[in-house]
């Protein structure tokens, strides 16, 4: 009743294949925009720094390997290595060429991170599913080892971290420790929109289209004319550029200063739960996933004590990494299309309400 | 629907805010402790926090706070990952903690930059970046009693002494085994200038920290080239197999010398009878028979307001946790003296901090008299290059193997210096001092 | 010119050299192949009999050595709480079959390889709340285990000291695989085993028990996991940052072949040996450390020419 979509006619298949054909989706979709633009001027230094932030780029994170594991069906466990590398390009494009805004240094460092990704896909050409685990396992860590041993990358630091200089975006400080939180969310916010606009769009067109033929059935697509060797290396390749992009803004507008250790294997791991409990497969899934991943530890963290129980600040770690654990066996046995599914499911019982079916 | 999850969310999310809310109430304090009591790095991690959280809560007990203002802290676990610690971070200043203990180097140099425009202070107890103790560049970061390059020129001025003076150190091979992180690539530059100008050779053996248990090659590499002397920069897992490999490859242990983090009790424990004879450089005594000491055990361990094992107090990173919150509470009490003010905020406490002085009458006062060398803080010099000591386990527990002696303070100023330099030009534009330093 | 001699022939001088190091080198790469071996082991067990890629063999490893030591650092004396161990094994096999892969029978492999990996995450918080989350000893003299060391002289001034423990080692990684075959070959269950192995619909159909089945090949792993997690305790220390080593079983898998147990250790010998010859004698040309990713790449490299590993059975799905 409230979700229907009788009586919305497309007259042209323009109208028929825009992005968002349902007028309530258009709707939703610009009260959410709406709302994460005024989410600023109600929320804490807190709330943007430690939660919408790292959520955001998280989520971003999560789309990328959504490309790779969800719609191309190759399985990564390499996502934290690619957007270290994401993250360390877009140090030295910074250090290189100071002059250059720095936005285009986080769009750009995705480029190599991409090639990075293409590399070790190479092998998906010949293998697959848990093999290819295997390989991305390889990436992740000799790249972590390269982070490390490069001292290149980090500008030969005494530290051997890589720490984010101040740079302005048309007259306001968006990234190094005296950039505010406002200031980082919004650009965070725009580029994860632009993005997610872009990568939907992709999906939705020819090349999203080979992916999933690939991932449901390879020798059909083939068959089909999908070319297999076109088709992985393009998901690999876009997968690891969104990557990159998030890993390099997860140090410029989050992190501040990294360490290679920040980009390991529980980096990858994390990326994945939110890819599993979001919804393998789905755009909208990834950020439900991001955030329930993201959100809940904090919320654990900052509400228990706050609701009178008492509980040790290491048992409340120690649980959250149970319930996450046990939230993902359960989603795999209950709903193994994660969150989005249930978001679906939602949407369907909204339609035919106050009817139980149709 | 839509609306309602919407709402729901927004609900949510705002009652995570209100919880974290400044929460100031009268005549208190919050100090946030950063800690981790899981992960990897646990085995040293909980000793230390065990430390910190009981005598703070005996200040509190014993003393009803410091001039009656309570400390009220909480843990905040970071499990040594840096996410979890930018999260702690956030989470301290939405609660105004007047200062921020990062006890991870990874975490110390994420929260430098921000330290100044938060305007929180850091205190990194002798770790982090060794260039912080240049006060006119990081006027918010404090790393008493040493720096990581104190320790190290202190482990090859005794490795000198053994060899009978500087001189003998020509042609000695120094083996360096280190956490593969910013932690033990820190004192490089420092290893490779030291064996420069006193004409010995170093090899390097890294560990990657998640190969820290498995450092069976390390140990090989080390039997093959046969080093002199090996000195060790580790922390959590690493330091129990690393005593363990060196006491199976039938290395010298009285030539295995490492840096103050790598000198836990049970550290050593885990080398068994052979580990004996291995040291480890100090800056605080072992034991309890301080008075504060006993303090912690009467009126926090056995009134039952503790995890704390009773047997661990006086271990050697226990003590060092417990001289992390002696120099927070002195701090504050400094603090309340230079403004007058009772509850102090963070700014503060940077004053307090910065000038900072615990000499021997004060020492005996708290009742951790022989504990520490007396130290000082000034406002150009936040570390202090004070007095060390090599102690040496017995097989049992730690014991003085030499006197207090300071560290090649010279050989460390003129790099430490050009450090600071560096890192505030690679980080340009770092923030000036607003107050300059008086000079001295 | 010289980068050429230093990785063609410099390495081959010097283990020429001191022949003496070079046998202490194979030996501890030996005894690391052992443990990684023992660790494949427990995850080819499972994937013969479910075809479940157990991801959380590595904290099960850390598991079984936590339980043991904890219970014993809480006054159980070490023979009992080497049996309570067992029993915990046997308890969480059950559990895991029935809560975990008996509902998701007939998932896509992804999917079951993803569960196995919620089940890490889940057993890591648990056994951090139950034992709490700092490195324990292993129990190994109190166990009755060998802990001295034994040297050989070799020449003037060689040396080869060998461990009584990493001998116990070898010793019981051989007997558990013998114990294994036997199983295997000559018990009704271990026939049973097989044939579910072969194929589940034909063995469900001539009445085997798939749970029954599922749930003994999980305690049986377990066992392997209790074996290794002592072994591996007694050489370093029982943590959990011993999880993330426990990795390494992947590329000796894909050496080895997922489905084959002579595979698993013939696979784990060559990683451990490999890496540490690579490491000790060709490491030090990048910068050392390069033992966190050879075993990986060895894998990879081993993708690209035979797929289906050493011994596996079948041809892998390729393309």
């Amino acid at each position: 009743m409230f979700y229907r979509e009788a009586g919305q006619y497309k007259t042209t298949y323009a109208a028929d294949q825009q992005i968002f054909p349902i007028r309530q989706d258009r709707i939703g979709i610009g009260v959410i925009l709406v709302l994460a633009l005024l989410l600023p001027l109600v929320a804490s230094e807190f709330m943007l720094s430690a939660i919408a932030i790292p959520f955001l780029i998280l989520a971003l994170a999560t789309i990328g390997l959504n490309i790779l594991t969800g719609y191309a069906g190759q399985l990564s466990l390499g996502t934290g290595a690619f957007m270290g590398v994401g993250a360390y390009s877009c140090y030295k494009l910074v250090t290189i060429f100071p002059e250059v805004n720095v936005i285009v240094h986080i769009l750009l460092s995705g480029v190599f991170a991409a090639a990075a990704g293409v590399v070790f896909g190479l092998p998906s050409l010949r293998i697959k599913g848990l093999y290819l685990a295997v390989t991305t396992l390889a990436a992740q860590f000799f790249l972590e080892w390269c982070f490390i041993r490069i001292s290149w990358l980090y500008n030969y630091n005494a530290s051997g971290a890589i720490e984010v200089p101040g740079r302005e975006f048309f007259g306001t400080l968006v990234t190094g420790p005296a950039a505010g939180g406002i200031s980082r969310y919004y650009v965070v916010l725009a580029i994860v929109v632009v993005m997610t606009l872009l990568i939907k769009n992709l999906i939705r067109g020819r090349i999203g289209r080979q992916w999933m033929m690939i991932r449901d059935m390879d020798i059909a697509a083939e068959l089909m004319g999908v070319r297999p060797l076109v088709a992985k290396l393009s998901a690999f390749a876009v997968s690891s550029y969104v990557c990159g992009v998030a890993g390099a803004m997860f140090v410029f507008f989050y992190l501040g200063a990294a360490e290679p250790a920040v980009f390991s294997i529980t980096l990858s791991f994390q990326v994945l739960f939110m890819a599993i409990i979001g919804g393998l497969g789905s755009l909208v899934g990834s950020f439900f996933g991001a955030a329930f991943i993201w959100i809940l530890p904090i919320l654990m963290r900052v509400g228990l004590p706050a609701l009178g129980v008492d509980i040790a600040a290491e048992t409340v770690f120690q649980v959250a990494q149970m319930v996450i654990g046990a939230l993902i066996i359960f989603f795999l046995i209950v709903e193994p299309h994660g969150l989005a599914r249930l978001w679906a499911i939602g949407k369907e019982k909204l339609r035919v309400w106050p009817f139980p079916y149709a | 629907m839509r609306m309602k999850t919407l709402l729901a969310g927004s609900v949510l999310m705002g009652l995570a805010a209100s919880f974290v809310a400044p929460a100031i109430a009268e005549d208190s304090v919050y100090i946030q402790l950063p800690t981790y009591r899981t992960g990897p790095y646990a085995g040293s991690g909980i000793h230390i926090a065990n430390g910190m959280s009981d005598y703070l809560a005996m200040i509190n007990a014993r003393d009803g706070g410091v001039n009656g203002v309570k400390i009220d802290f909480d843990e905040c676990e970071t499990g040594y990952d840096t996410q979890k610690g930018v999260e702690c971070y956030e989470q301290a200043k939405a609660k105004n903690t007047l200062v921020f203990n990062p006890w991870s180097t990874g975490i110390t140099l994420q929260v430098i930059p921000k330290s100044s425009v938060d305007k929180i202070p850091v205190l990194s107890m002798a770790y982090g970046l060794s260039a912080a103790a240049d006060g006119n560049t990081f006027p918010w970061v404090f790393n008493p009693p040493d720096t990581y390059w104190d320790g190290l020129s202190a482990i090859i001025k005794y490795i000198g002494e053994q060899e009978g003076g500087m001189e003998g150190l020509k042609g000695k091979k120094i083996g360096y085994i280190f956490l593969d992180a910013g932690y033990g690539r820190e004192p490089i530059p420092l290893l490779d200038n030291l064996a420069q100008k006193y004409g010995f050779e170093v090899l390097q053996y890294p560990v990657a920290g998640k190969e820290m248990q498995n450092q069976s090659s390390q140990w090989l590499s080390i039997r093959r080239d046969r080093p002199d002397y090996v000195v060790m920069w580790g922390w959590g897992a690493m330091n129990p197999t690393a005593i363990k490999e060196a006491v199976k490859n039938r290395f010298d242990m009285s030539k295995f010398i490492g840096v103050w983090w790598a000198g836990g009790d049970e550290d050593a424990r885990a080398g068994g009878a052979g580990a004996k004879g291995y040291k480890s450089v100090s800056f605080n005594n072992v034991g309890a028979d301080y008075p504060a000491l006993q303090d912690i055990k009467k009126l926090v361990v056995d009134a039952g307001n503790s995890h704390t094992p009773a047997d661990t107090i006086g271990e050697n990173l226990y003590n060092r946790g417990v001289v992390n919150a002696l120099y927070m509470v002195e701090a504050i009490r400094t603090a309340q003296e230079m403004t007058g003010k009772k509850v102090i905020n963070a700014e503060d406490m940077r004053l307090g901090l910065e000038n900072l002085k615990i000499d021997e009458a004060r020492l005996e006062a708290i009742g951790l008299k022989g504990m520490i060398a007396p130290i000082e803080i000034t406002c150009s010099n936040h570390s202090g290059h004070h007095p060390l000591f090599i102690q040496e386990w017995d097989g049992e527990k730690w014991t003085s193997a030499t006197d207090w002696f300071s560290p090649l303070t010279e050989e460390v100023t003129p790099i430490l210096m050009q450090a600071s330099k560096d890192y505030a030009t690679s980080n340009a534009p770092w923030p000036t001092r607003d107050d300059a330093c008086p000079a001295n | 010119m010289d980068m050429l001699y230093n990785i063609l022939i410099d390495p081959f001088v010097q283990m020429v050299d001191a022949p003496d190091f070079l046998i202490q080198v194979v030996w501890e790469g030996f005894v690391a192949g052992v443990l990684y071996a023992l660790i494949a082991l427990g995850f080819v067990l499972i994937y013969k009999a479910s075809g479940v890629f157990n991801f959380a063999q590595g904290i099960m490893v850390v598991f079984a050595g936590l339980s043991l030591v904890g219970l014993h650092q809480k006054g159980v004396p070490a023979w009992l709480a080497l049996i309570l161990a067992i029993g915990i094994m046997a308890i969480l096999a059950v559990c895991i079959e029935k809560f975990v892969m008996r509902p998701l029978v007939g998932q896509p492999d992804i999917i079951l390889l993803m569960a196995t990996i919620g089940m890490t995450y889940f057993l890591i918080g648990l056994g951090e709340v139950i034992f709490g989350g700092e490195p324990k000893q292993m129990i190994t003299s109190e166990l009755g285990l060998p802990t001295g060391s034994t040297a050989f002289e070799m020449g003037e001034r060689g040396l080869v000291i060998l461990q009584h423990i990493d001998i116990a080692a070898a010793v019981i990684a051989l007997l558990m695989v013998g114990g294994l075959a036997v199983f295997f070959n000559r018990t009704r269950i271990g026939r049973a085993l097989r044939a579910v192995a072969d194929d589940h619909t034909a063995a469900l159909s001539v009445g085997i028990s798939l749970n029954q089945i599922w749930a003994i090949v999980w305690f049986a792993a377990g066992i392997v996991a209790l074996a290794t997690g002592i072994m591996w305790g007694a050489r370093s220390d029982v943590s959990f940052a011993l999880e993330i080593v426990a990795l390494k079983a992947l590329p000796v898998l894909i050496l080895g072949g997922f489905t084959s147990i002579p595979g698993a250790i013939i696979g784990g010998l060559i990683i451990g040996i490999g890496e540490k010859v690579g490491e000790i004698y060709w490491g030090g040309l990048v910068g050392g450390g390069i033992e966190s990713w050879l075993a990986y790449v060895i894998a990879l490299v081993f993708l690209l020419f035979r797929p289906q590993g050493l011994f596996g059975e079948k041809i892998i799905e390729r393309i």
